[in-house]
């Protein structure tokens, strides 16, 4: 039985879950959620996910949701096909553990933020604040200090393997370099450039853009 | 644990002890949910204690341990990592055969613990931190409390709930019938929620949360981490 993904091709979180399916060679199916019509809010995808955001996934009975969960299971669950994603040893897995979660707590945050005021406003007739903007930027910047420095002595972020830490970067970094002209911040740092150019150009990540 | 009175900040000042793992600390919240872990599963630890106030976590040799500067960090023999929640990950999958499960017993029961894992660190996390900062620590660092902040804080806290309420009235804890490190992320904020700040009616309004709240924070392992 094929996976059922409910999401869209475009939106960052469903975007992730393609990226580990395509590394894991999991066959899916996209059943397409209407976000601009807030199909997301209507009362039969909330009883889906309650919180009301895509993407979520349906595995015959069993459903789950958040895209960094997801991502870890079929991980898990697919250990011995595909790309290993998850490391060899505990405290590879402990370092993946962790640049997932500075994703999440640290990188994420600042570029959502920026993503919705600068691609997603314009779309939907709200003003964009630039002082927001600004902010965020800033905090990024700092953050990807950090990963410059930890890029300059690790090929990956977690070691020196491609892992699930740096799969769940793809789409947000894709959405700064790509779609709010915030590129600079990847480029003007010498690693963290570097290490976007790998990553962007594996073949699993190349498929999920052309969905 | 010093608790300098209503409002005020948790700080842990542990001794040290011998070897073993090393837990550095700066507020007690991402820390005791590292400590919780640990007790639950068993494991000896020591805290090496980092002072906010005088900004320790921005020293240089800190930051050598935590680049991001914030708390906590672990370090075992050669062995460091930080992010409370890696951190919870990596000790509960590596002492898996001993002390509490806490990621339950099929690869779908820690699917969901996963799942609530990212809830607790998307949703729930940003507006309870916010109130907590705004309304506990704030103050006593006579920063000004941003009122709007607070009340949207906790709006969006109160619709996190809401669908916490519903699936507590179905599931005995976040993940399924069983405590999980879903549950244990939640332990530190709700505490200051509860005891803390004035808002347990959050908590105390939503009759399975309740209950929830009830259970888990009488688990031996909490108690523990609020003795030291």
């Amino acid at each position: 039985m094929v996976v059922k993904v409910h999401g869209t091709n475009y939106a960052s979180g469903p975007r992730r879950v393609f990226a580990c399916f395509y590394e894991k060679e999991i066959e899916f199916e996209l059943v397409p959620v209407n976000l601009f019509a807030g199909e997301h809010k209507g009362p039969e995808f909330l009883k889906l996910q309650p919180f009301g955001v895509v993407p979520v996934v349906q595995d015959g009975d069993f459903t789950l949701y958040e895209s960094r969960a997801i991502i870890r299971y079929y991980s898990e669950k697919y250990r011995s096909q595909g790309t290993e994603l998850l490391g060899h040893t505990l405290e590879d897995r402990g370092l993946i553990e962790q640049w997932l979660e500075v994703e999440g707590q640290n990188y994420y945050p600042h570029v959502y933020t920026m993503v919705v005021q600068l691609e997603v406003h314009p779309l939907i007739g709200l003003p964009v604040d630039d002082k927001v903007v600004a902010e965020h930027e800033e905090k990024l910047a700092k953050v990807l200090d950090v990963y410059e420095e930890r890029l300059s002595k690790s090929k990956y972020l977690a070691g020196d393997f491609f892992s699930l830490a740096d799969l769940a970067h793809l789409p947000f970094t894709d959405k700064l370099v790509n779609s709010i002209g915030k590129g600079h911040l990847i480029r003007d740092r010498k690693h963290v450039s570097a290490w976007w150019d790998t990553i962007s150009s594996r073949p699993a990540w190349k498929k999920v853009l052309q969905l | 644990m010093e608790n300098s009175g209503v409002g005020g900040v948790y700080q842990y000042f542990w001794g040290y002890a011998s070897e073993s793992i090393q837990l550095a600390c700066k507020y007690a919240y991402p820390t005791a949910t590292a400590g919780c872990t640990l007790n639950e599963k068993g494991i000896e630890f020591e805290i090496v204690p980092v002072d906010l106030l005088k900004g320790e976590q921005k020293n240089p040799e800190f930051l050598k341990l935590q680049p991001f500067g914030v708390t906590p960090v672990i370090k075992e023999g050669d062995y460091t990592l930080y992010e409370s929640r890696a951190i919870i990950r990596y000790y509960a999958e590596k002492y898996k055969s001993q002390g509490t499960d806490l990621l339950g017993k099929t690869l779908e029961e820690k699917g969901l613990v996963e799942q609530w894992l990212e809830v607790e660190a998307q949703n729930y996390n940003a507006p309870a931190y916010d109130l907590v900062v705004n309304l506990l620590f704030y103050p006593k660092l006579g920063i000004p409390v941003n009122a709007d902040l607070v009340k949207e804080s906790e709006e969006k806290l109160a619709k996190v709930l809401d669908v916490y309420e519903e699936r507590l009235s179905k599931s005995k804890y976040l993940a399924g019938d069983f405590f999980s490190l879903a549950d244990l992320s939640h332990l530190p904020f709700n505490h200051y929620l509860v005891n803390a700040i004035g808002k347990a009616y959050l908590i105390k309004d939503r009759k399975h949360v309740s209950a929830w709240w009830d259970d888990i924070s009488n688990r031996p392992a909490w108690k523990k981490v609020l003795e030291l």
